[in-house]
């Protein structure tokens, strides 16, 4: 057997570990045995690419990878969980550029014309997918990491500008292939990057997650084209791989959310703040707060208490305080579950992630479906830190932006008590009637800090 | 040079179609292998496909390996770091978030017996 069909069983073995990866990715029984079943099948490709004739620079190779690895293990293992979103985006945008580079570096190796036309179409969809993701996930990064505003950002114009810079690159894209000169391809390059950024910019900081997911699945396309540039099997595969299910998993967080991925795109969610609510004057209607004792009191001396954990509740890394004010409720005979919200958090499933780090048994959290019937019977609906995932406007007000989103029906329950920071309205800028309803509570302040005044309460009682 | 990266991972001569029938057929693939996915899932499958891709890594080696030249070397070298970041970080970030989902005894003594567990490094800052 030569070396050369070593590596290429090598990397059969590998899209074989890729997909097992993905299959075990979907069970959370199997799910942590697939992740690492997909580091095994990349160490395979990975080594036995160093096997590769003709190459060379080996020590270049190992320091490269060695600064990359001694950057991203502390950033990954030290990352708080809240931050994990903006992490995956962060990984994500440089895999994208790694892509582009190659295909870049390709395209630069050749003389002018060398290439067929097949062969620039395919080199031009790698530099741009590659770029766009890069740049991309750099604003989906600055959004969440709040390094910028996590607003919509909209300008006059702005699909119009998108589409002149669309057009821009594939015109140019078609002038590469007819007429291959270097210098055009930084054009491309410098069009793409500028195209990434404005596709991210009117992206409103609730719908970040699922467009992080969308330039997940742009990185996959674009590995997979520097996988034709390179003749390279696997890089085909696992690209294709992650830009398929990647699209799927897009689908898939955006019909939870209730919105479509078109609307996510185009739509500038955050920007209708007033076009809802705004004629009531919002700021000086009567709410009603309390204070920590009296929240202590109502919880205490309930039967049944519904947690309802939201994205404040993550930025506070409150879920330890949360679980222990529970603790605290049962161990007085208070039955305590937690509903849990699809799109809690920031991304699907990391509330999940979130309480399970504080050790909430499994049985408590109730996904939305199985916490909904559970309101009505509840004494109080404690939200900590959510507002857009309770507001009844999705289900009641037709010209709400949230109009259709599924959400949990707190209002059901006997007595409401939001710990919110302020009246700020949530993610998606949209005010929340159930704020101003006579049954609801409302305690001011960071979740942590009112968590632990609760707890200190209730121990008092 | 690029025809020795090519003759070295090369399907059929690089054959195009060879590989569009790869490409093809890994599409599907990709779509049935994630057909139903609990949305507790989500994030950990967002981060696990985020981290296959960073098999980027071996055509980032295969550009520098074969590298002349500054502008090559210095593209080669970047695209390795990347790519580098992309697969190892991604691999670690999404083995934290699953570290999380480790199936507990239906605790009915306090969590406090079951402090090996996953909070020793990703535990409260």
């Amino acid at each position: 057997m030569s070396l050369g069909t070593g590596i290429r069983l090598a990397d059969l073995v590998a899209a074989i570990c890729f997909i097992l990866a993905l299959k075990g990715l979907t069970s959370p029984k199997t799910a942590r045995y697939g992740n690492l079943l997909g580091a095994a099948g990349m160490a395979l490709a990975v080594g036995f690419t160093f096997a590769t004739q003709g190459l060379t620079h080996f020590g270049l190779i190992a320091a490269a990878m060695v600064i990359g690895t001694a950057v991203a293990v502390p950033a990954a293992r030290l990352v708080k969980m809240t931050a994990m979103p903006q992490m995956v985006a962060a990984f994500n945008g440089v895999g994208g550029g790694a892509a582009a580079l190659i295909s870049l570096a390709t395209f630069l190796r050749s003389s002018s014309g060398s290439l067929a036309v097949y062969q620039d179409i395919e080199v031009l969809l790698g530099v741009v997918i590659g770029c766009v993701s890069f740049s991309g996930s750099a604003i989906a990064f600055a959004k969440l990491q709040e390094l910028i505003t996590g607003r919509a950002i909209t300008y006059p114009g702005q699909q119009v500008w998108n589409g002149i810079v669309g057009a821009a690159i594939i015109g140019l894209g078609i002038a590469i292939c007819v007429h291959p000169v270097h210098w055009l391809i930084a054009v491309v390059v410098g069009l793409a990057l500028i195209f990434g950024i404005a596709f991210v910019l009117p992206v409103g900081g609730a719908d970040v997650p699922v467009l992080i997911s969308l330039l997940n699945s742009f990185t996959g396309l674009a590995v997979a084209a520097s996988g034709f540039v390179l003749h390279s099997v696997v890089l085909v595969v696992a690209g294709t791989l992650v830009g398929a299910s990647g699209t799927l998993l897009t689908q898939m967080m955006s019909r939870a959310m209730g919105r479509s991925l078109p609307n996510i795109l185009f739509s500038a969610f955050g920007s209708v703040i007033t076009a809802t609510g705004g004629a009531e004057g919002d700021t000086t209607r009567a709410v009603r707060s309390a204070s920590p004792e009296d929240v202590a009191i109502l919880l205490a001396y309930a039967n049944k208490v519904i947690m309802v954990p939201g994205y404040g509740l993550a930025v506070a890394q409150a879920q330890f305080t949360l679980k222990e004010l529970a603790d605290l409720l049962e161990q007085r005979g208070v039955e305590v579950i937690y509903a849990i919200h699809p799109v809690a958090g920031r991304m699907p499933g990391h509330m999940n992630v979130l309480l399970a780090e504080a050790n909430v048994p499994y049985d408590q959290l109730k996904e939305m479906d199985e916490a909904n019937p559970e309101f009505e019977s509840a004494d109080v609906a404690l939200v900590v830190g959510a507002n857009d995932v309770v507001n009844p406007a999705a289900k009641n007000d037709p010209k709400s932006p949230i109009y259709g989103m599924p959400i949990l029906e707190v209002e059901e329950a006997r007595n409401i008590v939001f710990m919110k920071r302020s009246m700020r309205p949530g993610f998606a800028g949209i005010d929340n009637e159930l704020l101003f309803d006579p049954k609801t509570t409302l305690l001011f302040g960071d979740a942590k800090d009112s968590l632990t005044k609760v707890v200190a309460a209730v121990k008092a009682l | 040079m690029i025809a020795a990266v090519q003759a070295t991972s090369n399907v059929a001569g690089g054959d195009i179609i060879s590989l569009l029938t790869v490409f093809v057929l890994s599409a599907f693939v990709g779509f049935e292998v994630i057909a139903k996915v609990p949305s507790t899932l989500h994030t950990p499958l967002m981060s696990g496909t985020n981290a296959i891709h960073g098999v980027v890594l071996v055509g980032a080696i295969l550009i520098l390996g074969t590298a002349s030249g500054t502008l090559q070397l210095t593209l080669g070298f970047i695209a390795v770091v990347l790519a580098t970041l992309n697969v190892v970080g991604g691999f670690v970030v999404t083995d934290r978030m699953l570290e999380m989902f480790k199936v507990r005894k239906p605790a009915k003594v306090p969590a406090e017996s079951s402090v090996s567990g996953p909070s020793t490094d990703g535990g409260p800052k």
